[in-house]
C-alpha cells in the first residue's frame, strides 16, 4: 500500500467518522445523565431529511442545519416527555422515535418534492463545502508533514472541525463543569442530586435536548456535508453503530473519538476493498461489515475490559412521598 | 389518595384509548401531506377486508406478526426486552431453507415437521449468545440484540451471495425449494376457498401460529415454568429467594422467544417465497414489538394485535397502490402504536385515574 492510498483512506475514515462522533457524543451526554437512547438512529435520520429540504428551498445550509438540528431536537423533547415526565420505558421510547422517523421522513420528502422520499440534490451555498485551511498550499511540498496537512486536515467541510472541537468541550464540560459533575450525578444516583435540592427532571431534560442538538448535527452533516441531499434511510444504522462506539468508549469523550475513527475506518476499507487477504485467509466484505458489532459483543461481554454503563441508567425516577 | 383504577378499564379501555391516539395522529399526518383520511381508511378496509384476495394477504401477515409478537411477549415476561426479532427470524429463514433443499421432499407433510425444527432452532441458537451473555456476564440484551440483528443479516448476506446462490445466478437467494416442500394455501384448504383467494401467501402456517398463541398462553399461565418466567419478570430479587435460577430463566426465555422468532420462516419463507431471498424479514420481527405492546403481552391480546396489523400492512400497501400515500405511512402508524400503548402508557393511565377521581368524587 502505498502513500497516497494511505492519504486517501485515511481521508475517509475522517469523513465517515464523523457523524459517528456527533452521535456518539449525543449518546454520551443522555446515557451519562441516566437516559438511555436507543432514538440516535431516527433522530439524525430526522434532521438529514428537514436540513436538505430546507437548504434545497432556501439556498442557505445554515438555515437547513437550524432546520435539521429543531427536528432532531423535537424529537429528543419527546423521547423526554415519554421517558422523564411520564416515566414510561426508555428503550421502547427509542424504537418508537426510530420508526417515526423512518416513516415521516419519507412522507414529508415525498408530500414536498415528489421525487421518490428523496431530497433534491444540493450545489453550491445549499451544502457545506470543503474549506482549505490557511497555508495548505504553500506547505505542500514539506516533505510528510505538508501531505498530511493539505489533504488529511485541511480541505473538510466546517462540520468536521466543529466535531472535533466538541469532543474536549463535552469532557470540559463533564468533568471541570458545576453542570457536568451533576449531569454525571444524575446518572449514577439520582436521589443524592435530588436531595441536594438540584432538579432531576430538569437536569435530563437538559441532556436530552443537548443529545438531540448533538445527533441532529449528525445528520446535517449526512445530509449537506457527506453527500449532497437526504435519500431514504440514509443513515444505514449508523445511530446504532455510534451507540456501539459509546459502549466501546465506555462513555469517555476522548475514547469515544477513537472508537469512532475506528469504526470510520473499518467503513473506509469496507467501501474500498471488497474482500480483503490477510495472511492468506481472505475476509469477506461482510465481515467487515459486521466488525464494528462484533467488537461491541466482545467488549459488552467484558472479555476486553468492562463495560460499566451509568448506575441508573434506564432507570425513571420516582422522587420519594 | 390515588386508587387503582378498576380492572376493566386497566385491560381495556387504556390500551383502546392510547390505540385511538396512535389512529387519531395518523390521521392528522395523513390530511398533514394532504390526502382525506376517511378515504384512506376506506381504501385499506376494502383493500384488506373487502376481499377474498385481501384476506389471504391480511392473514399472512397477521401470521408473520402473530410469531413475532408472541416472541416479544414471552421474553417481554421475563423483563427481557428482546428487540433480536429480526435477526432471529432471518436466521430462522436460514435454518427453513437448508432444512427444505436438503432433501427432495416427497410431501409437505413431512416436510413441515423438518422446517419446523429448523427454524426453531436456528431463531433460538441466534438468541442463545444475547441470553448467554445476559445471564452470565450482564451484557444488556437490547444492546445485544440489536448488535445480533446487524451480525445476523451479515451473515445472511455472506450465505445467500457466497454460499447458497445456485451457480450462475446473478440473485442473491438460494435455489428455489422442491416442489414437495411446498406448503398448501388456506385457498387449496376445501372450505375455505371461497374466503381466500388464489395465488394469495396465507397458508396452513396460520394455524400453527394459532397452535402456538394456545402453547404461548398455557406455558405463560398453566405451567409452573410460566410462573417462573413471570414471577422472575416481576422482581428478580424475590424470584432469587424463591430459589428460581434467573440464568436458567434468561435462557429458557430467550430460546422459546428466538424459537418462536425462527418458526415465523415456515410461514414467510417456505409457505410463501419458496426460496429464501435477502431481508426476507421485511421488519416483521419489529412489528412484533408493537404487536406485543399493544396486546400487553398476552397471547390472545397479541392475536388481536396481530391480526390488526395483518390489516395495516395489507390496507397499507393497497394505499401505496391506488394513492399517493407512500408505503412508509405503515411505519408511522406502527411507530405511533408503539409510542403510545409502549413508551406514554403512563400518560393515559394518568389521564384515566384523573377522570375516574372526578367521577368518584361526584357519586361520594
Amino acid at each position: 500500500m502505498d502513500t497516497t492510498t494511505l492519504l486517501v483512506l485515511a481521508d475517509s475514515t475522517i469523513r465517515l467518522a464523523i457523524p459517528l462522533l456527533f452521535a456518539c457524543l449525543a449518546g454520551l451526554f443522555s446515557e451519562r445523565a441516566g437516559v438511555f437512547d436507543i432514538g440516535l438512529e431516527g433522530k439524525m435520520l430526522m434532521a438529514a431529511m428537514l436540513s436538505g429540504a430546507v437548504a434545497y428551498t432556501t439556498g442557505h445550509v445554515w438555515l437547513g442545519l437550524l432546520a435539521g438540528v429543531a427536528g432532531s431536537m423535537v424529537l429528543a423533547a419527546l423521547h423526554g416527555l415519554a421517558s422523564i415526565t411520564f416515566r414510561g420505558n426508555q428503550l421502547i421510547s427509542g424504537v418508537a422515535i426510530n420508526f417515526l422517523a423512518s416513516g415521516l421522513t419519507v412522507l414529508m420528502a415525498q408530500d414536498w418534492f415528489q421525487q421518490g422520499g428523496r431530497t433534491p440534490a444540493l450545489s453550491g451555498d445549499a451544502r457545506f463545502n470543503a474549506i482549505t485551511l490557511p497555508l495548505a498550499e504553500t506547505l505542500r511540498p514539506v516533505p510528510v508533514i505538508g501531505p498530511i496537512y493539505a489533504e488529511l486536515i485541511s480541505g473538510h467541510a466546517v462540520l468536521v472541525y466543529i466535531a472535533v472541537a466538541c469532543v474536549p468541550a463535552t469532557w470540559w464540560l463533564l468533568y471541570r463543569t458545576r453542570f457536568g459533575l451533576r449531569l454525571r450525578a444524575v446518572g449514577e444516583n439520582p436521589g443524592a442530586v435530588d436531595s441536594a435540592g438540584v432538579s432531576v427532571a430538569g437536569l435530563r431534560y437538559g441532556a436530552v435536548l443537548i443529545c438531540g442538538l448533538l445527533a441532529g448535527l449528525a445528520g446535517v452533516y449526512l445530509a449537506t456535508a457527506l453527500s449532497a441531499g437526504f435519500v431514504k434511510e440514509m443513515t444505514a444504522g449508523r445511530g446504532y453503530i455510534a451507540l456501539a462506539a459509546l459502549i466501546f468508549a465506555k462513555w469517555r469523550p476522548f475514547p469515544a473519538l477513537g472508537a469512532c475513527l475506528l469504526f470510520g475506518a473499518l467503513e473506509a476499507v469496507s467501501n474500498r476493498w471488497q474482500n480483503i487477504d490477510l495472511f492468506g485467509v481472505v475476509l469477506p466484505i461482510q465481515f467487515m461489515q459486521a466488525l464494528p458489532y462484533i467488537l461491541t459483543v466482545i467488549i459488552l461481554a467484558g472479555f476486553i475490559g468492562k463495560a460499566v454503563p451509568p448506575r441508573a441508567g434506564g432507570e425513571p425516577y420516582v422522587k420519594e412521598r | 389518595m390515588r386508587q387503582p383504577l378498576p380492572q376493566w378499564a386497566d385491560v381495556a379501555l387504556v390500551p383502546v384509548l392510547s390505540l385511538l391516539a396512535a389512529f387519531l395522529i395518523s390521521g392528522l399526518v395523513i390530511l398533514g401531506i394532504g390526502e382525506d383520511p376517511v378515504e384512506a381508511l376506506n381504501t385499506m378496509v376494502v383493500g384488506a377486508l373487502g376481499s377474498a384476495y385481501g384476506w389471504g394477504y391480511t392473514l399472512y401477515y397477521a401470521t408473520n406478526f402473530l410469531f413475532t409478537g408472541l416472541a416479544v411477549s414471552v421474553a417481554f415476561r421475563a423483563s427481557l426486552f428482546n428487540i433480536g426479532g429480526e435477526g432471529q427470524a432471518g436466521i430462522g429463514g436460514l435454518g427453513v431453507a437448508l432444512v427444505c433443499l436438503a432433501l427432495p421432499w416427497p410431501h409437505w407433510a413431512l416436510a413441515l415437521p423438518a422446517a419446523m425444527v429448523g427454524g426453531a432452532v436456528f431463531g433460538a441458537a441466534w438468541a442463545a449468545i444475547p441470553a448467554w451473555l445476559q445471564a452470565r456476564r450482564g451484557s444488556h440484551i437490547v444492546i445485544t440484540t440489536i448488535m445480533f440483528n446487524f451480525i445476523a443479516a451479515a451473515v445472511l448476506n455472506y450465505m445467500l451471495v457466497n454460499v447458497l446462490r445456485p451457480v450462475g445466478s446473478m440473485d442473491p437467494a438460494t435455489a428455489r425449494f422442491p416442489e414437495g416442500a411446498g406448503l398448501p394455501t388456506l385457498h387449496n384448504i376445501p372450505g375455505l376457498s371461497a374466503v381466500f383467494g388464489p395465488n394469495t401467501p396465507a397458508n396452513i402456517t396460520f394455524f400453527i401460529a394459532l397452535a402456538a398463541c394456545l402453547g404461548v398462553w398455557l406455558l405463560l399461565f398453566r405451567s409452573r415454568l410460566g410462573y417462573e418466567i413471570r414471577a422472575f419478570g416481576k422482581s428478580e430479587p424475590a424470584a432469587v429467594y424463591a430459589g428460581i435460577s434467573p440464568t436458567r430463566i434468561t435462557m429458557i426465555a430467550m430460546l422459546i422467544s428466538g424459537g418462536l422468532s425462527g418458526l415465523m420462516a415456515v410461514n414467510n419463507v417456505m409457505g410463501e417465497a419458496e426460496r429464501l431471498v435477502l431481508n426476507s424479514v421485511e421488519g416483521a420481527g419489529f412489528i412484533g414489538i408493537a404487536v406485543a405492546l399493544m396486546g400487553r403481552n398476552h397471547p390472545f391480546g397479541v392475536l388481536l394485535a396481530s391480526l390488526l396489523f395483518g390489516f395495516l400492512y395489507q390496507g397499507g400497501a393497497e394505499l401505496g397502490l391506488w394513492t399517493s400515500i407512500p408505503l412508509e405511512l405503515r411505519t408511522v402508524v406502527q411507530a405511533l402504536v408503539i409510542l403510545f400503548t409502549g413508551a406514554l402508557d403512563q400518560m393515559m393511565r394518568m389521564a384515566v385515574e384523573r377522570v375516574f377521581a372526578l367521577f368518584r368524587r361526584r357519586t361520594a
